[in-house]
């Protein structure tokens, strides 16, 4: 599918060729991401974050940056027209004047979808509530295909809260699309996916199994994507601290695993991985944030310049 | 009781027969008939029947409604069978069934959803995912509603 004025909604929208296109442009794009490249020069992109975020908001500011191009930012609801009641629709036709391309993170499911049935300029999905964040999941992604080659045919597990985490979600789809050999769900009971993401694995013929195992899973996996779990989502206290300790990443639950184990965090972390893994050859969550910048450079490139 | 008294034949209109007993008014609520446009409407509730022991029946004079417009009754009552009645007699007989998809009318079940927001314009859009049991997906947020989610819209809609 060409890329030119494409909205980013879902990982879903896209098929693995389109996100080898987008890996194959990141990886030129490597090249740029401290000198930067004039490709995009007098095209502006507007930033509105309705919930506050510091890296995905910085990396497209950086990858903007980086391609010549200029951003209008705007973060949290306190200055803006939104504190004085103006809709959504109203301020998404204001920038759609205004902008090349919008990037919206808003705490409200579906909001991104909304706003690109509104615009005519492009929209990227940047979070919405805890359903979406397809650029996270692209980046993710490339990380995986920059260090093994490939996507398809791996161990993929994926670890904590998987009901309500957006970027779970996204990279749970966002690998089915290269069809891994076997996808780990790992969560509490109470964390599971939704019965709508299992129904689409179901419609996609994933192989995926649903456990709260970590220990066991662990030594089969070829990627372990690791996401936070949040104490808002415990009634209990004590239910928390105890699945927080067995959900906890540290040395000792990493003997035995496969040499090139990769270990991913879309970040950041509280302390479901201790710093102590870091230092190990499993660690790729800091590589995968860096990342960031040439996904979204080579996203943004795509979606204002074409193929 | 007479029973020739409570479902007196209507010349023209659109019967609305089988529909699970006591979810006339809900039938009556999903067509968007509020009682302020003059039609002229009985509703029977709770009266013998053969298929369902009890049933429901909603009788519209003067109305055809097409099937576009009453297939929205197998959200809430799927046994729900249409008479077009012409010159006092079944014109035509129809069951209803389930749309694939439906805009407007429900509300998704997910309150964080952008379709739930007063303010906005953006409308409540829904494919139909399975009917039986029937599950709608939420074209926003992708979340399902239920048919008793569903149901329940309508009850708490009930004597406003
Ligand atoms: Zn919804």
């Amino acid at each position: 599918m060409m890329f030119k004025g494409r909205d980013v909604i879902s990982i879903l929208d896209f098929t693995s060729e389109d996100l080898m296109k987008i890996f194959r442009v990141a990886s030129e794009m490597e090249a740029y991401v401290k000198t930067g490249v004039d490709l995009l020069r007098d095209r502006i992109l507007a930033l509105l974050f309705f919930e506050p975020s510091t890296r995905t908001m910085f990396s497209f500011q950086t990858a903007m940056y980086r391609l010549g191009g200029k951003c209008l930012v705007f973060s949290g609801v306190e200055r803006t027209s939104i504190a004085k009641g103006e809709t959504l629709g109203d301020t998404i036709r204001m920038m759609d004047g205004y902008a090349n391309a919008i990037v919206i993170r808003h705490k409200i499911e579906g909001a991104a979808k909304y706003a690109a049935e509104i615009a005519e300029a492009p929209v990227i999905n940047a979070g919405d509530g805890s359903h979406h964040h397809p650029t996270q999941a692209m980046l993710d992604l490339y990380t995986i295909w920059k260090a093994r080659g490939r996507i398809g045919g791996l161990k993929i597990g994926v670890l904590g809260d998987l009901k309500y985490g957006r970027a779970s979600t996204s990279f749970i789809f966002g690998a089915s699309l290269f069809k891994p050999e076997t996808l780990y769900l790992i969560s509490p009971p109470e964390l599971q996916v939704k019965p709508e993401v299992r129904d689409k694995l179901g419609e996609m013929n994933i192989n995926y199994v649903e456990t709260t195992d970590l220990t066991n899973v662990i030594k089969e996996l070829d990627v372990l994507y690791v996401t936070r779990i949040q104490k808002e989502r415990f009634p209990d206290l004590a239910e928390y601290e105890r699945v927080k300790g067995s959900y906890q990443i540290n040395r000792s639950l990493l003997t035995g695993v496969k040499d090139d184990l990769m270990i991913l965090h879309p970040l950041p972390r509280v302390d479901e991985i201790s710093p102590e893994v870091d230092e190990t050859r499993y660690a790729y969550y800091f590589e995968e944030a860096r990342n960031a910048i040439p996904v979204r450079m080579a996203l943004l490139k795509l979606i204002l310049l074409g193929d | 009781m007479g029973e020739g008294l409570l479902v007196r034949k209507i010349r023209f209109g659109t019967v609305i027969d089988h529909i699970p007993a006591g979810n006339a008014l809900n039938v009556v609520r999903i067509l968007g008939i509020n009682g302020d446009e003059g039609i002229r409407l009985a509703i029977i509730m709770n009266t013998e029947s053969s298929k369902l022991g009890r049933k429901d029946i909603v009788k519209i004079e003067g109305r055809e409604l097409t099937m576009d417009e009453l297939n929205i009754i197998a959200l809430i009552a799927p046994t729900a069978t249409i008479n077009i009645i012409r010159d006092y007699e079944v014109y035509r007989k129809e069951k209803v069934s389930v749309p694939d998809y439906i805009e407007g009318i429900i509300r998704c079940s997910n309150p964080s959803c952008i379709s739930n927001q007063g303010r906005e314009t953006a409308k409540p859009k829904f494919r139909v995912v399975s009917k039986e049991p029937l599950t709608l997906e939420c074209i926003y947020c992708e979340r399902y509603t239920s048919r008793e989610e569903i149901v329940k819209q309508f009850i708490s809609h009930m004597g406003v």
